[in-house]
């Protein structure tokens, strides 16, 4: 095996990154791959809470890149995904204990082992950004359909070209249809139309998710929701499937029931 | 929510704010350097050529991840200049 190695970003904090780590993470698990998951963000250690996992840690990746334990070691195991790994960050210490060169050489430990190492990278543009692209072989950048995520991911899509990173891929989480349809969000063709990068899907903004993480179980373990089915296709399409983008045309939330029940507005 | 009193949709106020900053964002060409960039670029071409500083556009516009300067320059009719 030799790993791919996928970094998800989006300068702005807050857009679902971790969410989206998480998500893609379980679904290429269940799907059969072999996936370390690695938590970018020094000091603000989130993705083991996000997973349901921060009873577990006993070495964080800190330890590793010191030498304070091996790699295996800080391998946290996930309880129902037998091939689904965690690297946490370390909570005490802070970004500049990582550098570019130290996370190469970790995931080049790995890369043999695994099928994808999958790196949630911390918001910003400064240290941990640029130790999370280091040693990545893809960067998704996750925005929200929204001036400011918009905005920051084109910060992030231009400090990767300068890069040279070739492999990019646009997430665009949290999209509402609803206002979408009301011309009250941007629509997922005006973000891809204004950052003119591929397009690799689209999450619909689903409470499921808030509840899901409150559990610490991501949303792609759930068959019913729409955000989960979202972050499975994604991982489908990351492994080389194609598959058709989500239709949010046709809704059949209860909102839209109780518009058309009321008559309203025109699908 | 929606047209109130013939106001554009939020959603395309979003998107022409953003065609704009990003266009900024992506070139670190601030307004006042763009204008100044303008007022060189005509007072160089009017040393050699006659033009109309009015009908003059210049403005950057992108294409996909590529931006370009666009200059639309009408020069004045060489025939009329020399009648005149």
């Amino acid at each position: 095996m030799t790993a791919h190695v996928i970094t998800i970003s989006s300068g702005k904090g807050g857009v679902g990154k971790t969410t989206t780590v998480a998500n893609l993470a379980v679904a290429l698990a269940a799907d059969g791959a072999k996936v370390v998951c690695i938590d970018g963000d020094i000091g603000l250690r989130n993705l083991d809470v996000v997973m349901g996992l921060e009873n577990r840690i006993v070495y964080d990746i800190v330890d590793v890149i010191e030498g304070r334990c091996k790699l295996r070691q800080a391998m946290i195991r996930d309880k129902h995904l037998t091939e689904l790994y965690l690297i946490p960050a370390a909570q005490t210490r802070d970004k500049n204990a990582v550098s570019p060169s130290d996370m190469t050489r970790l995931c080049n430990e790995l890369r043999p082992e695994v099928d994808f190492i999958l790196i949630d990278s911390p918001a910003g543009i400064e240290r941990g950004f640029r130790n999370a692209i280091a040693p990545a072989d893809r960067v998704l950048v996750v925005t929200n359909p929204e001036v400011s995520a918009v905005r920051d991911a084109d910060r992030v899509v231009g400090i990767l070209e300068a890069e040279e990173k070739r492999q990019t891929g646009l997430i665009i989480n949290r999209l509402n249809p609803v206002l979408v349809k009301q011309h009250d969000m941007l629509s997922a063709n005006d973000v891809l139309d204004l950052l003119g990068i591929q397009l690799v899907g689209i999450v619909p903004e689903d409470e499921g998710v808030i509840v899901s993480s409150n559990r610490g179980a991501p949303v792609a373990q759930d068959p019913k929701s729409r955000a989960g089915q979202a972050f499975r296709n994604i991982a489908k399409r990351i492994r080389g499937e194609d598959i058709p983008l989500m239709e949010f045309g046709r809704q059949d939330g209860l909102w839209d029931r109780i518009q058309k029940m009321a008559g309203g507005r025109k699908a | 929510m929606m047209k109130w009193f013939g106001r554009k949709p939020s959603a395309e106020s979003a998107k022409e704010r953003l065609q704009l900053v990003l266009i900024h964002d992506r070139t670190a060409l601030t307004p006042a350097e763009m204008t100044a960039l303008k007022d060189e670029l005509l007072a160089v071409i009017s040393r050699h050529v006659e033009i109309d500083p009015d009908a003059v556009q210049i403005q950057l516009e992108h294409d996909g991840r590529t931006q370009r300067l666009l200059a639309d320059i009408p020069l004045r009719s060489v025939s009329r200049r020399r009648a005149g």
